[in-house]
Formats: C-alpha cells, structure tokens, sequence
C-alpha cells in the first residue's frame, strides 16, 4: 500500500513526513470587499443591527445637515434681514454672512484692531513649534525643544502684552478673546500640566513621606474641588484677600488655576502608567548603575508615558473644552464671544445661536479630533518596536 | 560553619587570585516576620565561580540580590569589591557599575533597541561617547553571538536570544563581577544551551560569578564551589566533584536525589 503525503492512515502507527507542506492562500471569502464588509459590518446579528440602526441615523442626519449648513444657508448680507425668513427663503439655514463679519471678534476678542497682526504672529509662532516638536521626522528636534519651551513662550508674552521699550503697544489681557483666548489658555494647561502631573506621581510614589503627603493633599485637594470653584477661588476670591497692587493679572490667576486644575488630573494618569511597568525594569536600571533621575527619564518614563498615552490625550481633550469654564471670571474665551455676538441685535435671527454654535463645535471638534487623530497615530509608531 | 574555608577540590583552577571579591558576613534579613536570610558567611574570591543551588524559597535569589544591592539586609555586613554596602546611594552606585546582573526575566529596556539597551549604561552612568560605547556593545554583542540583531527591539528576538542580549548589556559596563540569577529558568528547553553555553564561555575568561540555577550539569562543568541552600541558611558548600559525589548533609543529599535521577 502506498501512502500520499499527509495521509495518516489509522493503521499505521509510525508516520515520517517526506515533504513539507507549501502555504497555500487563504479562502476567497476571507479576502475582498465582501469578505470586509462581513467581518466588520455584518459579523453578528448584534453588529447587524448596529449597522442597521448607525445607517439609518446617519440617513436622517447627514440631508439635515447638508440643508442646514449648505443648502438652505444664507451667504451674503449684511445685517439680520438677510437671515430672517421672507416669501423666496422659507426655510432659512446657517447664517453665514453673521459669522464672515463677527469672525475677526470670534479670533481677536476686542485685541485693538491695529495690533491684531501681533496675535497672528503668535498664531505662527505656536503653529511652528507645535508642528516641530510633533512630527518625528523634523530635524534639529532638539532645538525645536528649546524653541517650545523657551523661546515662543518668552517672545508670544512679549508680543502679546506689549512691551513699549521696543515700540509694542501694551494691550491689557481684559482686551484679549476669541480663539486667542482660547488658545492661550488649552496651550498653558496642556503644556504645563505634564511636567507638573510627572512630579506630582513620583512625589506621591516617593519613599519620602513628606514628599508624598504634599503631593497627596495636592492631588486630592486641587481634584476634589470643581473647575469653577478653583477659577472662582482665583478670579474673584483672590483680589478680596490679597492687595490689588500685588494680585496678579486676571488671566493670568486663570491660567495657574487651569494649570493647577490639570496637574492634578495629569497626575493620577501618570501614576498609572508607573504602575503598569514591570518591577523588573526598575531592577534592570538599578543593576546596569542608573541612578534615580536617570532610571526615571531614560527607562520608566518613557515606558509609563507610552501606556498611559491615550489618557494624557484624553485629559488634554477634556481640558482644551473645560477652557470654555473661564467665561465664569470674565474672560472672553471663543465660546464666550459667540455667546456675546450672537444676542447682538444687530444679527438677532432664530438661526443665529444656532450658526454661533455651529462654528464653536466646528472649532472644538478640529482640534479635539485632531489631537485624538496624532495620539492614534503615535501609538501606532510606539508600538512598532513592541511587536514581531 | 564557615563556609569560606571550605574551598574542595576545583574542577577548573582557572585565574584564582586572593583579592576578595565578595565578602559576606553574618548577613541577616527579614520580609518583615520572615527571616529569609540567616547568618549567611561567604567569601569569594577574584576569578571565583560559586554556583547556589537549594529548592525554591531558600533565600537564593534574596542573596544575590542583597550583593548589588537590589534588596537590603538588616544586620551584617557585604563588602564587594572592597566597598561596603550600607544606605549610602553613593557606595551603592559604586557598587552597581562593578558588579553586572543577569535576571530571570532578563529585563531587558523593550523601547530601546539592543544597542541602545547595552549602550545605555556606558553613555550614562560610565559618560563614554556615544562612539565609543558602540563599538564596545558591538563587541560585546559579537562574544555573545548576535552583532547582527542590533538594531531590533528586545520584543522580535528568542528568550535565548534576549538573554544573551541581557549577558552583552551588563558585560559593557565592564563588570568586575556577574551575578545570574537562574538564568536559563525562563527560557524554552531549546535555548537552554545557548545561553549557557555562553555563561561557560565567560567564565572561561576568568570572570569572577555567582550564579543561582537548577543546571546541575552545568554547575558541574563550570563551579569552583557549590554553595547549597535551605530556610535562609547555608547549608553545605563544597567542590563539585564533592558535592554531587559525598553529599554531607541530609538536606542536600534529599534535594539531589529529588533533581538527579
């Protein structure tokens, strides 16, 4: 009896393979469109439903939308008449000629006029540094450190309050709004409240109990407590204590308490990343001769900051949208000015609001997805080494 | 008993001299009730190959551990390479660049490649340029015979392969003494032989080690003494060809009747 390969026959005991068997490809219902649509849209009648009911939502929403933000949209005008309903508009959408003519309000707040290319500046200044220290293939990225930490703060402080010995005009931060408000404002919380946070969580895993308790009473003080209470506490319990000469600019008062807000928060994230990394690599450290500070900077670190990556851009979502909070001390965020443009009599229409918040959410959802995007995007180039 | 005097009878002589490299001297420590380590005594000298040996939860591990310091003893004193260990951070950090450490686990730093995993040390702690520190991992890497996985992360190599890499990284910091503990215990039966193929190798080179394993042929092969363990306490310590042939106490002739068949 002669045997084929790989047919094991039940009676034969003994078997020797004489060739190895070539891959061969798959199956043609693992591959194609087909095969995609029926592993992530159709895979069970669970998902089917999901799909059928997201389809449907989506049907309702997307011709909504398009009718409200294009098609049914005013484009020009100049003043309420435009966007209010007459015999040729019934149905009115967006109003678009409201925002094209409050927009320079909406970015400046009321910066004065002549000085605005000053905020454009920084706008250049923070976009430049931004995209030098986030795209890994920029040279020179340790300048670019240098650049984000020290120079752009140092000259954007310059630039925007003013300094009159090199012919800049002052301009008080009460004059200050818009998306340069808001901008200012995401950028300190985010910028300071990881190092900070990094501090915090290894104060409050430090051996030393003094360093832990303060950093305990920190964390839980500063996160026990709402935003609004802290900006409150800042913005208008503070000048009643402290002597107007020495009580610090009110945006400023803002800031720290934002920055202190999100520390806090920032911290407990970073304690989980800690958490999450082996003993292991801290006895590795230890046993090749790291000290402590380099322990931390070169092997933990890194490691904790790259699990806990999709938590640090959580945070730093929630904070970019809780900037919208500091409106409760009067300071003119984007939100705010939209709020405040939109009761204007002068474009008072049933579809104002609607318009206003339409270009808020815009503006939220660019930035929040876009930072949600580069995280997904860092996590993937992070996790190349991890993998076969 | 004083384990020190007790040198039996060597297999290898090797490049013995009488520097003492490691000296432990009525070592006690405690896991807060339990007292893990008893009166530990042990003297090892430069070139020096001890293999420790001793069922699970002896105090193996605990002891090596206390000799860079990675777990601290209560009473006593451990001198190493004539410092000695006590809270300084300084004498410890003295301490830790002379003495390399090969883990179970290997612990190996998975976000740096394996040059910078065996580069790390000399660039920072030892402050060699980077260059410099290259050249010597890449010798390293060649002694341990893998210069051509430089460039890959920990996480795309074999166990034997990672150990082996974690052999070359504490090798770079130019150790005057390695210490393994149960270096092959993790691996695939396969990968076994690799990596300690390459332990022999260095201690053919005279390098002074303690090494905790259950390879008892290996033990054979490469100890000047074995020292075997039992409840925290040394229990026996002798020559190889002693050791496996006359067992002198009960404790260890039972352990080497369960692990040799």
């Amino acid at each position: 009896m002669t045997m084929a390969e790989g047919d094991l026959a039940l009676t034969q005991l003994a078997f020797v393979r004489k060739a190895s068997i070539a891959p061969r490809p798959p199956p043609s219902k693992m591959v194609g469109p087909v095969a995609w649509l029926r592993n992530n849209l159709f895979s069970t009648p669970f998902n089917i439903t999901l799909t059928i009911t997201m389809a449907l939502l989506l049907a309702w929403a997307i011709p909504e939308l398009v009718r409200f933000l294009l098609l049914d949209a005013v484009w020009s005008g100049s003043d309420r008449d435009a966007c209010l309903e007459s015999v040729q508009h019934r149905e009115i959408g967006a109003c678009w000629p409201f925002v094209w003519e409050r927009l320079p309000y909406f970015i400046y707040g009321s910066y004065p006029i002549s000085e605005r290319w000053r905020v454009d500046v920084f706008f250049v200044l923070l976009a430049v540094g931004i995209a030098w220290l986030l795209w890994p293939g920029a040279p020179r990225r340790d300048l670019g450190i240098l650049y984000f930490f020290l120079v752009m703060p140092i000259s954007s402080f310059v630039l925007l309050t003013g300094w009159a010995a090199i012919g800049l005009q002052p301009v008080d931060t009460v004059l200050w709004g818009g998306v340069l408000v808001t901008i200012v404002v995401a950028s300190v919380g985010i910028v300071c409240s990881l190092p900070i946070g990094i501090v915090l969580a290894l104060g409050r895993r430090s051996r030393m109990p003094a360093v832990r308790l303060l950093s305990v009473i920190f964390i839980e003080f500063v996160r026990g407590v709402p935003l609004v209470t802290v900006l409150f506490m800042a913005g208008v319990m503070l000048p009643l204590f402290v002597p107007e000469q020495l009580s610090p600019d009110k945006l400023v008062r803002a800031l720290v308490g934002i920055a202190m807000f999100a520390s806090a928060y920032m911290a407990e994230v970073v304690r989980a990343g800690l958490q999450a990394i082996p003993k292991g690599q801290f006895e590795g450290a230890m046993a090749i001769g790291l000290g402590y500070g380099q322990m931390m900077r070169l092997i933990v670190l890194p490691q904790a900051l790259r699990v806990t990556l999709p938590n640090i851009v959580n945070t730093y979502i929630g904070l970019f949208k809780d900037t919208t909070l500091v409106f409760i001390v009067g300071i003119f965020d984007l939100l705010r000015t939209i709020e405040v443009a939109r009761i204007d009599p002068k474009w008072a229409t049933p579809v104002t609001s609607t318009t206003g918040y339409v270009v808020a959410a815009i503006f939220y959802l660019v930035f929040c997805y876009g930072m949600s995007r580069y995280a997904r995007a860092m996590e993937l180039r992070l996790a190349k080494g991890d993998r076969h | 008993m004083n384990a020190t005097t007790n040198s039996g009878s060597l297999l290898k002589p090797g490049r013995l001299n009488t520097d003492i490299a490691v000296q432990m001297i009525d070592v006690n420590k405690w896991y807060g009730d339990f007292h893990v380590l008893r009166d530990i005594n042990l003297k090892v000298v430069g070139g020096e190959r001890i293999v420790i040996c001793g069922p699970s939860g002896s105090g193996k591990s605990t002891m090596i551990r206390c000799i860079n310091r990675l777990e601290e003893h209560q009473s006593g004193k451990i001198i190493v390479d004539g410092v000695e260990l006590s809270a300084d951070l300084k004498k410890i950090d003295e301490v830790r660049r002379e003495v390399g450490m090969v883990f179970q686990h290997f612990n190996l730093f998975p976000h740096l490649t394996v040059m910078e995993n065996c580069t790390l040390a000399p660039i920072w702690v030892r402050k060699l340029p980077k260059k410099e520190a290259e050249e010597i991992a890449l010798h390293y890497l060649q002694r341990v015979k893998i210069p051509e996985q430089a460039n890959k992360y920990p996480g795309q190599l074999s166990g034997g392969q990672q150990q082996r890499v974690a052999i070359a990284r504490a090798l770079c910091m130019n150790p005057k003494i390695m210490l393994f503990d149960e270096p092959t215990s993790a691996l695939d039966p396969e990968m076994v032989k690799e990596v300690l193929d390459t332990i022999v190798a260095l201690a053919e080179d005279g390098m002074t080690m303690l090494v905790v394993t259950h390879e008892m042929g290996f033990a054979r092969q490469v100890a000047n003494r074995i020292v075997f363990m039992d409840e925290g306490q040394i229990v026996e310590v002798n020559g190889p060809d002693e050791f496996f042939a006359h067992p002198q106490h009960e404790r260890t002739k039972l352990f080497l009747s369960q692990i040799l068949r």
